[in-house]
């Protein structure tokens, strides 16, 4: 019957979980209503908007494309699980915050997962290179100059830790 | 909104794709990429009654040199694996070319090559390189397997041949003649949107320097991918010149395509796109013949 209910065992944030789901929950709501992760946000659900992207195996892909049984023995990652320890951000989120980055919020968690892979293959992007990352994902608060600006800061302050980290 | 309820299959393998897919046949729809079909089911406008995933079957996502000297790609394969793969670049340059105008990186990580071809939306980019380049896809059914040229794939908008037991494996790309020069042209609002209109072009000299093959292909242009055959023959017998090059955009912009228009273009908008990109890409394939040799 259509209505069964599957199950699946998947890795979010480096937590195991399993669950029993049916065929037609889209990743994206099972992140949020079945884990209580509602750090991935629902905007357009054709994927165009960018909001709910998260990693799929290390990638940025549209959880709201994805089936949650899809993910059956995969690692999802969402913005819950970038920061290192509790009361502390990722660097990237920092820079957010110091250029003022984001003002609702809404689409920020779908930029900074599309961002995470884009500054490990691009350690020193230029402003072009950042925004042609960023075109993936809408923003309608911000006009995205402070979004640029952060990324920028971001990959400076990070490629600093781990020249120190080198040392 | 969301998806209504369906039956989900998970083949392992291809043989199981294939009974699964003869079973069920127009009942189900194939998961490939899913950023095409899992868009049109949350809008409920695709209704399936049941799901066939192929994305845990192994050994449908590959690249490699075809004994022809092509290249042979299973369906499976996603467009960040075309973007990428050197072999990609090195033996179907026009392919490498137009795979980044293909949406955003985070679609290109999971959508397939397979899935776009059968998909078949005419404001698409694979459907037409495919088309321009001559590709062969292979057909599996538990009937058998066929192999269809490009020019008999695509039978109209969101349709091609595929019976619904039929599943896309592979599709190979011949390998080009040697010094053929290549472009690919598109214009869109912001990038990474649906291309208002888009053309593929390859051109090939003879010793003398004249156009001695020539190909162009449009997208969004018609209810599939649209070949202009009268504009090509245009440019072959001399060389390609500013003029010539003009001529056959001119013609093919205004005789050979069938834009429907949308909300973001009327259909002479899209011609008029059609002569400036076919323009470009024509000069820009003609100037490639020089650089090009492949391996």
């Amino acid at each position: 019957m259509a209505n069964n209910l599957l199950p699946i065992q998947l890795t979010v944030n480096g937590k195991s979980h399993e669950a029993a789901v049916e065929p037609r929950l889209l990743l994206s709501d099972f992140l949020r209503h079945e884990l209580g992760l509602t750090g991935t946000h629902v905007g357009c659900e054709h994927g165009v908007c960018g909001a709910c992207t998260v990693l799929f195996d290390d990638e940025p892909v549209r959880s709201c494309l994805m089936l949650a049984v899809q993910a059956q023995g995969h690692t999802i990652t969402t913005v819950e699980g970038l920061s290192p320890g509790p009361e502390k951000m990722h660097p990237l989120q920092d820079a957010f915050w110091t250029t003022h980055a984001l003002q609702c919020g809404f689409c920020t968690p779908g930029i900074l997962m599309t961002l995470i892979p884009f500054l490990e293959a691009n350690p020193t992007p230029s402003t072009a290179q950042v925004r042609e990352a960023l075109s993936g994902n809408l923003c309608r608060c911000t006009g995205y100059q402070h979004i640029v600006e952060a990324v920028l800061l971001a990959a400076r302050t990070m490629k600093q830790a781990a020249g120190a980290a080198a040392v | 909104m969301k998806p209504p309820p369906f039956e989900y299959v998970a083949p392992v393998d291809f043989v199981g794709a294939l009974d699964a897919a003869s079973k069920y046949g127009g009942e189900a729809k194939l998961l490939a990429g899913g950023q095409s079909l899992i868009p049109a089911m949350n809008f409920r406008v695709a209704q399936p009654a049941v799901l066939i995933d192929l994305n845990r079957i192994p050994d449908l996502e590959y690249v490699h040199r075809h004994p022809s000297g092509g290249l042979a790609v299973g369906a499976m394969t996603r467009h960040r694996r075309l973007e990428f793969d050197p072999q990609v670049k090195q033996s179907v340059p026009l392919l490498a070319e137009a795979v980044p105008f293909i949406a955003h990186p985070q679609i290109r990580n999971r959508g397939t090559l397979g899935g776009s071809l059968a998909h078949a939306d005419p404001a698409a980019e694979l459907p037409v390189i495919a088309l321009a380049l001559q590709a062969r896809m292979r057909c599996a059914s538990t009937r058998g397997e066929r192999w269809i040229e490009a020019a008999d794939f695509f039978q109209g908008m969101f349709t091609t041949v595929l019976s619904p037991d039929e599943i896309l494996a592979e599709v190979v790309f011949p390998a080009p003649p040697q010094h053929q020069g290549y472009a690919f042209e598109e214009f869109a609002r912001r990038k990474g949107d649906y291309a208002l209109m888009g053309v593929a072009c390859l051109i090939g000299l003879d010793a003398a320097g004249s156009c001695d093959q020539a190909r162009l292909v449009f997208l969004n242009a018609g209810d599939g991918p649209m070949l202009a055959v009268e504009a090509a023959a245009m440019l072959q017998g001399s060389p390609v010149s500013e003029d010539s090059a003009l001529a056959a955009a001119v013609h093919a912009s205004e005789k050979e395509i069938e834009p429907l228009g949308n909300l973001h273009a009327t259909p002479a908008f899209q011609r008029h796109l059609a002569r400036i990109l076919a323009r470009r890409a024509i000069l820009a394939a003609s100037e490639r013949t020089r650089q090009t040799s492949t391996a």
